[in-house]
């Protein structure tokens, strides 16, 4: 049997009173996306923040290739993380540096490439994504929302790495920006060959860049299939939310 | 008369907060001061930080040194002069901003300024997850982000103040020759002939430590910001405010310790 890229057991964390991950059990099998769907405020930032390192889980597992990474050595633990890219929902892209300098930021910092040869570098992933080379000398601020997302996604790929995270990638996006971005991202996950896990409220763009989904209700995992059976799972959490329907279980939920 | 039993969960909540406060601050000090002396190094971010710091700070201090001292004079010459002690002029300029005015004002001056804006630059990654996006990118944010501006701000701090010091004396001087009538060369003498190279070194210790406060408040309260745009203003202020009143602190602790036997 295939071992999962991902896997993650009991996860729990909370933030003084407020549990938001109450036994978090999922698998992410290589080579596949899995997309991660839920309220707002159900953890699903918190859960992809804890597999990256960003946020210490109170306890529970997160194997990357069958490897416990919270109780790896720091030094194993970054090892681990270094094969992670992140596309942020807002593009996280640095105000200070240039494009070019943004897209090979990891590269540079891990020594894959000398600065002399960073702006070829640069260039060649922005068209990757769609992007002419004089952007690469633009500064983020000069861009669109739209282009912001392709040079995150530019920087999120750069080091071509096998397993990556995407945050709400379509948020803010006209609905054809949105289609391309997750044609980009399918693009770029199939080219690499990466597992990919991506979070997002947008129901079209779950099933373009996912092949399995899983819903977050309460601090767990409450229902896992296919991505394309999102919007015909008769689960009436999921019908509830993938719906947007007003009334049903995430309601009462609320009101208790 | 009753004990306020109410007030206590207040005064708890209070002494809990500020004891997180100095804990947090202290940890984030250890931190980004052993990253100063860990690789990998950022020459060219240590560079930047030091524009910021130091050369873009350069007018402004430069500016309150030269008025301080002009001021100095004239005020040194309105209560000396009641007591036909104008001679004392010159050493009272030149003791008072190298030994404090020098470091102190150049201290406040840079908190408002690069202080300010270190707290809003940093806040501004935080809240938009830059920060983040440095670890995802296998950069410690410590060493990346704040490892440089400590170091910045305890080398610019010493130059400035050391510009600060020059231009304060010229401040004094031409108030006194161009005002006051004091001749130039018996001005000169009299400020030389009282000045030792301790006072000097003192004000710069003063300084390098000023640096590293601002450094070290402009960052942690940048670094620790949250909730958007208001608590990025939060953080800018809470930085300025913080760094002034202990720049003004230290600045007597200091005093004491290098000056007083």
């Amino acid at each position: 049997m295939t071992q999962p890229k991902i896997r993650i057991r009991g996860l729990k964390k909370a933030f003084g009173e407020k549990k938001v991950l109450d036994g978090i059990d999922l698998d992410v099998m290589p080579g596949t996306g899995m997309v991660v769907i839920g309220g707002s405020g159900s953890g699903k930032s918190v859960l992809i923040k804890s597999i990256i390192g960003l946020v210490t889980p109170d306890s529970g597992v997160i194997e990357i290739d069958g490897e416990d990474v919270l109780k790896a050595s720091r030094g194993r633990a970054h090892e681990l993380r270094a094969q992670i890219g992140m596309l942020f929902q807002n593009g996280a892209l640095f105000d200070s540096l240039p494009v070019w300098e943004n897209v090979t930021f990891g590269l540079l910092a891990q020594n894959k490439i000398r600065r002399s040869a960073a702006r070829d570098k640069a260039i060649e992933v922005l068209a990757q994504v769609g992007l002419a080379d004089n952007v690469a000398a633009l500064s983020p601020s000069e861009l669109s929302g739209g282009m912001q997302k392709r040079v995150a996604l530019a920087r999120a790929i750069a080091s071509e790495p096998a397993i990556m995270f995407f945050d709400e990638p379509t948020t803010g996006l006209d609905p054809i920006m949105g289609a391309v971005i997750d044609e980009l991202i399918v693009d770029c996950v199939k080219r690499l060959g990466s597992t990919s896990v991506a979070i997002t409220h947008d129901m079209a763009s779950a099933q373009r860049i996912g092949d399995r989904a899983a819903m977050l209700y309460e601090g767990r995992v409450c229902w896992t299939g296919a991505a394309e059976e999102l919007l015909t799972s008769t689960d009436p959490v999921v019908d509830q939310f993938t719906h947007g329907r007003a009334h049903g279980p995430i309601k009462m939920a609320l009101r208790r | 008369m009753k004990f306020p039993l109410n007030m206590v969960p207040a005064l708890g909540a209070l002494v809990l907060g500020t004891v997180e406060f100095v804990g947090e601050l202290g940890i984030f000090a250890i931190s980004g001061v052993s990253h100063v002396f860990r690789p990998p190094y950022y020459p060219r971010l240590i560079w930047r930080s030091l524009m910021e710091i130091g050369f873009y700070s350069l007018p402004v201090v430069a500016l309150t040194a030269l008025f301080t001292g002009m001021v100095l004079a004239l005020q040194s010459y309105t209560g000396f002069s009641r007591f036909n002690a104008e001679s004392a002029i010159a050493s009272i300029v030149v003791l008072s901003v190298t030994r404090e005015l020098g470091p102190v004002l150049a201290g406040l001056m840079v908190s408002g300024r690069a202080g300010a804006a270190m707290a809003a630059e940093l806040g501004t990654m935080r809240v938009t997850d830059q920060i983040d996006a440095l670890s995802t990118l296998s950069t410690n944010p410590m060493k990346y982000l704040v490892a440089p501006r400590l170091l910045a701000g305890v080398i610019a701090l010493p130059l400035l103040v050391g510009i600060a010091d020059i231009l304060g004396v010229m401040g004094g001087f031409l108030v006194s020759t161009e005002k006051l009538g004091f001749t130039p060369g018996t001005y000169l003498i009299s400020t030389f002939s009282h000045l030792k190279v301790e006072d000097v070194v003192s004000g710069l210790i003063k300084a390098a430590v000023f640096g590293f406060i601002i450094s070290l408040m402009g960052c942690f309260n940048g670094y620790r910001s949250k909730g958007g745009a208001q608590g990025v203003g939060a953080a800018t202020t809470s930085a300025v405010v913080t760094a002034s009143i202990l720049i003004l602190a230290l600045d007597y602790i200091l005093t004491q310790v290098l000056f007083v036997k």
